[in-house]
């Protein structure tokens, strides 16, 4: 890159990552590892759904309540369990789909997700939700940013040039 | 053309050839040339779009049978 392009702040990119389905976590990688390339300043906010893939996929959440038992029960954590929002089909979906992109050599979202970190996005989780579900920091992957909250998310989102919510 | 470095994105599909891309040009001093080599067809826009965004310059491209090439000058 070139001085004059090093000196000016360069673009920013939001993406709020709502949600844990696999064809929603793969966009949302290719986007933020693309962007990152692209010289843009890159941040990621895991909100609700969006949250369960940066738990590491040893960890099982065991939640505090019968409701947050039955949320933890029903949504897995980790990139690996994550489903298809559509014809999923008891894991067969997921299954497929992984199967046909590694035949075409797309990367997997955890891998795009590790290269975005080499890149510099910036991961962060969001506060509210590791409350909600009783997730504690140790739990959730290496090299994450500071948990935060929606003025944080958003205080960044109106200062970039691209915000999505995934 | 000294080539610098050489990126083989054979077979790769989006987003590596350009993620690739991105990686080998961290490697490189301005105004070394690297070569990137790619067969997914979204590369032919994406890498001259990579080029122009980061203000990269894109020397010259070219296609053999399914493989692209790309040679671009770091700035």
């Amino acid at each position: 890159m070139s001085e004059d392009a090093q000196a000016k702040d360069p673009e920013m990119m939001t993406i709020i990552a709502f949600s844990g389905d696999l064809d929603k976590l793969w966009p949302t990688m290719i986007l933020g590892s693309t962007a990152a390339a692209n010289g843009m300043d890159v941040t990621i906010f895991y909100t609700f759904w969006g949250l369960f893939p940066l738990v590491k996929d040893e960890v099982r959440i065991t939640g505090y309540d019968a409701m947050t038992k039955m949320l933890a029960m029903k949504n897995p954590p980790g990139f690996q369990k994550a489903k298809l929002s559509k014809m999923n089909m008891g894991g067969m979906g997921r299954w497929m789909m992984r199967k046909v992109a590694a035949k075409n050599n797309l990367m997997p979202p955890e891998e795009l997700f590790e290269i975005s970190q080499d890149l510099g996005v910036n991961m962060w989780p969001c506060l509210m939700t590791m409350e909600l579900l009783g997730i504690k920091p140790e739990q959730m992957r290496p090299g994450l940013g500071e948990p935060a909250g929606a003025a944080t998310a958003l205080a960044r989102m109106s200062k970039s040039q691209i915000s999505l919510f995934i | 053309m000294d080539v610098a470095k050489t990126v083989d994105a054979k077979g790769q599909k989006c987003p590596m050839p350009v993620l690739m891309t991105a990686k080998a040009a961290k490697e490189l001093q301005p105004g070394q040339v690297m070569l990137i080599e790619a067969t997914d067809g979204g590369a032919r826009s994406d890498i001259p779009a990579w080029a122009s965004q980061t203000g990269n310059e894109l020397v010259e491209s070219s296609q053999e049978g399914d493989v692209l090439r790309f040679y671009i000058r770091k700035k």
